[in-house]
């Protein structure tokens, strides 16, 4: 019984609340510091971490008896670098957006605290109600991001995003609230507590329809396909900094949901709809890399890249496989490491090209900016899985893991893999070489983005060098939540 | 020859009517008092005499507060026990804040401020008396009289016309809503032989009668309409979005709350108590009620500009997520109810005193437009709407969402779990509108998608009085401000509510 992880949770709200009485000038950098303790804490977590021992740090108390929801919250392997990616990519997010100018400014970083507060908040929940309150709660602050300081058609952006999103998580909550009540033994109480829900049962019937509830919440927030139909408008109007936050680190938190509730809570429901998830993740990876090179809008390339890396992450979770999941969550950490700084790099690239985000007026940058050139360099290359990076280690396991029973499918995803380079290479090669657009004007970058990029870069690198890091402590947590939804599997192939 | 002699007066419980004879006290000395026209008895004695009124009245409540069941008073009139007094102590919170939201307002001040608070108390008494009914008679009366001031007070902005239009429509409407009450009232009688409700339990249950009399069925049938048409359940919804805009929006106020809240009391206890035997045969009637009203209602209010209409619209939507909790006959559900309608009385409350704040002083009336860019002007003004319309759509973090959460609760353990999916598929359509107003507020200079109806240029309803200096809107700022907080802290420690809930759900016995 620890109160690390609350301080963790709420220091960001803290501080955005803080920032709202600061004056003007002060708010920013308020919550700069509180995403920076944030991240020290997270590294602390880290160090302190022990990979051979279950839920750690666990604050388990009564928040409302009366529905049975408690405030439990804990770290394991599943979730601790979920942790430290939210913390990673919170810190260059607000560093850059301290320094530009914004209207309300004061508004604008007290959503920021509270969207991390919200974030960490449903990674860390070990109750399926708090995760619900949580998840939930995360579309408060960018739907005011998005409304409020985004660009071209925002409001409609906003309103879709939400409503496609928020669709998905009430049909979850009615989900949740179902299998609260139903696995409640005659004359005991109800309980959302996951080890609790773990412990009792209901029946598959009810388990298919339930994960199918879930499935929803979870596809649309990552998104996949054929969930994705708020990506282009919310993409394309989201501030820069939100849309980092949102493509690197929310999209995760849906995937997270599959092994933090669904595979270990109702393992024969995700058995049964296992053929039609994978179906899905595997369209996923082929519509969105195919996408993803035939776009010209730049944010539109990163965001239909994503949908390809969640379709693998997908992939590799639902082939119920040791090395599959493995694969998922070192995957889930690479792709949000490398997302943040491809967006704040995309930042920068657009304010030299006079705001066009169209490829076709883009290029020639590398010429005159030799640092943001080899950054980005860095990051493209772990975005198609080079050889080396953390991500062709992750793909590689997922890959392996869907190879073991669901070969067909695992040769089909590895066609992404190649896709992949084409549409990373085409980026690259668009903005930094090629002729240069009409507006260009070739800079190098700014001391604060080279600070605020840098770093994640150093530990996009880092990880490449020493994946083990990262699995050895994400291992024995991974293994167990599949675990179960894998012994349905196997029984069903006995029968 | 009537033997008088034999004629036994009935035992009059005082303590138990005490809370009843505040308000009823309240009402006629309230009316005396304005004989006396002096500006300070008008302004500021009249209504302070009805704030002390419902004062008295809430002290006593709590003071006659006892959980667990209670045999009804007055030969079985009334029964005063906690549901009863749960849901007076709504209507009095609702008519307080009508009496602060009325300092000001131009319907009191037209219509007499003696008559304008005496007949909101009327109306208040007639709500307590809906729901302390225990007997069919007692039920028609307390009917009777909440609406007829209600008729009333709906029209007492005397010199517009939808003003007049909405007293009329409501009379009119609500008449017909009475008649057939009455009518399945008489059935229910006819079938039964009883009027107290303990015994058309007892004469359902015994041979006589049984379960499926169409008799009694018809009568059931014909009083839910007529309850229906006051709770603005769908199909019988149709007054609502007129009367809600033409009536002066302190008494909107009053009306979208005290008179939901009143009438649930009813449903409650006129189909768990006394028709509890027969929840087999109108749960699923009333199961597709709700799930139409909750249709009707939330599509409706996509298309309103009007805040005043949209805010009828949504309170249609919110009354079949309250008739879920009504259909499933259960003791959860009867909690998940009256939890749900205090919720509904926190932010509803809130998104209404922000409408009149800016009605008063905006020349587009109660036009969404009317509140453009107020999370720059007026942040005290535009986060207590925020918080309401997040609240009705069920955000987590607010009252509205532990209030879904409690009442999806309810229908799944009684075994309509698809009803349960109906009212979050509801509030995702929801979102279309709330979202709007939120957007609205603070994205309005880029221009938000708005239905097209022209802009409508009226004079703010202050245009013709001292309200329209802006000061003068602290009090009604300061309601706002003090329900949206209170949606925030329940949505965030909702324990009391809880705590009350479970002692009002000890009212009824014998249900699942």
């Amino acid at each position: 019984m620890t109160i690390h992880l609350s301080i963790i949770l709420f220091l960001p709200l803290a501080t955005g609340l803080l920032g709202a009485f600061l004056p003007r000038g002060l708010s920013r950098w308020a919550v700069l510091a509180g995403t920076v303790a944030v991240l020290a804490y997270a590294i602390v977590l880290v160090a302190d971490f022990d990979s051979g021992a279950g839920l750690q740090y666990v604050t388990d108390d009564e928040w409302i008896p009366e529905l049975g929801i408690r405030y439990q919250l804990g770290v394991d392997g599943l979730n601790l670098f979920m942790i430290v990616l939210t913390a990673l990519a919170w810190v260059p997010c607000t560093l850059v957006a301290a320094l530009r100018e914004h209207e309300r400014p004061k508004l604008f970083f007290f959503h920021m605290a509270l969207a991390e507060t919200a974030v960490l908040g449903a990674f860390m929940a070990q109750d399926l109600a708090l995760f619900i309150v949580f998840f939930d709660l995360m579309l408060v602050p960018f739907y005011f991001m998005i409304g409020g300081w985004g660009t071209g058609d925002r409001v409609r952006a906003t309103t879709k995003f939400v409503i496609y999103t928020l669709a998905g998580s009430l049909l979850m909550l009615a989900g949740a609230i179902a299998l609260g009540v139903l696995s409640t033994p005659d004359g005991g109480e109800i309980s959302f507590s996951l080890a609790e829900l773990q412990r009792r049962s209901v029946s598959e019937g009810t388990q298919q329809w339930i994960v199918l509830l879930f499935a929803l919440a979870f596809f649309v927030k990552a998104p996949l396909f054929p969930l994705h139909g708020w990506v282009p408008d919310t993409y394309r109007s989201t501030p820069i900094v939100t849309i980092a936050l949102l493509g690197g680190v929310l999209s995760k938190v849906g995937v997270y949901g599959f092994l933090r509730i669904v595979l270990p809570v109702m393992p024969e429901g995700a058995q049964h709809w296992q053929e039609l998830f994978i179906v899905m993740a595997v369209f996923s990876i082929l519509y969105g890399s195919v996408l993803a090179f035939s776009q010209d809008n730049v944010r539109l390339v990163v965001a239909y890249s994503s949908i390809a890396q969640l379709g693998f992450i997908v992939l590799g979770i639902f082939a119920f496989d040791d090395k599959g999941a493995q694969g998922a969550v070192f995957q889930m950490l690479n792709h949000g490491l490398v997302v943040v700084p491809l967006f704040l790099i995309i930042g920068v690239i657009v304010a030299r090209a006079g705001g066009s985000e169209s490829l076709a007026e883009l290029g020639g940058m590398a010429f005159r900016a030799p640092v943001l050139a080899t950054l980005f360099l860095i990051v493209a290359f772990a975005t198609l899985a080079m050889p080396g990076s953390a991500n062709f280690v992750g793909e590689l396991l997922v890959l392996f893991g869907s190879f073991e029973d669901k070969f067909v499918y695992g040769v089909v995803a590895s066609v992404g893999v190649v896709l992949a380079a084409v549409y990373a290479i085409r980026l690259f090669q668009r903005t930094m070489h090629n002729r240069p657009g009409p507006a260009v004007a070739s800079r190098e970058m700014g001391r604060i983005d080279v600070a605020a990029v840098a770093p994640l870069v150093a530990v996009i690198v880092a990880l490449g060098l020493y994946p083990h890091f990262v699995v050895d402590r994400t291992e024995r947590a991974t293994t167990a939540s599949i675990q179960e939804a894998r012994s349905v599997g196997q029984e069903l192939v006995i029968k | 020859m009537l033997p008088f002699a034999e004629v036994q007066a009935p035992e009059i419980d005082y303590k138990a009517l005490s809370p009843l004879m505040a308000t009823i006290g309240g009402s006629i000395v309230v009316l005396m008092v304005a004989l006396l026209r002096s500006q300070f008895v008008r302004h500021t004695l009249v209504p302070a005499l009805t704030g002390v009124s419902l004062l008295t009245a809430i002290g006593l409540t709590i003071w006659v507060w006892e959980p667990g069941e209670q045999t009804p008073i007055i030969e079985g009139a009334l029964t005063v026990d906690t549901l009863a007094l749960g849901i007076s102590m709504l209507v009095y919170v609702a008519g307080l804040v009508c009496v602060v939201l009325s300092l000001r307002a131009l319907a009191a001040r037209e219509a007499g401020h003696g008559e304008y608070h005496s007949m909101l108390l009327g109306s208040i008494t007639g709500m307590v008396i809906l729901a302390e009914a225990s007997d069919l008679i007692t039920l028609f009366v307390g009917i009777e009289l909440l609406s007829i001031p209600l008729y009333v007070l709906c029209a007492t902005e005397l010199r517009r016309r939808t003003s007049l239009e909405a007293g009329l429509k409501y009379l009119v409407i609500g008449s017909v809503g009475s008649a057939t009450l009455l009518y399945g009232l008489a059935l229910i009688y006819g079938a039964t032989g009883a009027m107290q409700f303990d015994r058309i339990t007892d004469a359902i249950s015994s041979d006589a009668v049984g379960v499926g009399d169409p008799l009694l069925l018809t009568g059931i049938g014909l009083a839910a309409t007529g309850l229906a048409f006051k709770a603005s359940v769908a199909p019988f919804h149709q007054w609502t979005p007129d009367v809600y805009q033409g009536a002066p929006t302190p008494i909107t106020t009053f009306m979208a709350v005290a008179t939901k809240a009143a009438a649930f009391a009813v449903f409650l206890r006129l189909f768990e108590h006394a028709l509890g035997l027969t929840q087999l045969e109108w749960g699923p009637a009333l199961a597709a009620l709700a799930t139409a009203t909750i249709v009707v209602g939330n599509v409706g209010a996509i298309a309103q500009r009007s805040l005043k209409r949209l805010l009828a619209w949504s309170s249609v939507a919110q009354a079949g997520y309250l008739l879920a909790g009504v259909v499933v006959g259960s003791t959860l559900g009867l909690q998940a109810t009256v939890f749900y309608l205090a919720v509904y009385l926190l932010m509803n409350v809130a998104a209404f005193a922000v409408v009149i704040a800016r009605e008063r002083v905006s020349e587009r009336g109660d036009d969404v437009s009317a509140l453009e860019n107020l999370g720059q002007t007026q942040p005290w003004l535009a986060w207590p709407m925020t918080i309401a319309m997040l609240s009705l759509a069920g955000f987590p973090a607010t009252a509205g969402f532990i209030g879904k959460f409690y009442l999806i609760d309810a229908t799944v353990a009684g075994d309509y779990a698809w009803l349960g999916i109906v009212i979050v598929v509801g509030s995702v359509v929801s979102l279309a509108y709330y979202l709007r107003v939120v957007a609205v507020m603070w994205m309005g200079r880029y221009e938000v998608e708005l239905p097209t109806v022209p802009r409508r240029h009226v004079k703010p309803v202050a245009g013709w009085s001292p309200e329209a200096e802006a000061r003068a809107q602290s009090e009604v700022a300061a309601i706002a401000v003090l329900f949206a907080a209170a949606t925030i802290v329940f949505g965030i420690w909702p324990d009391p509510l809880f705590d009350a809930a479970r002692e009002i759900g000890t009212a009824l016995s014998g249900l699942n």
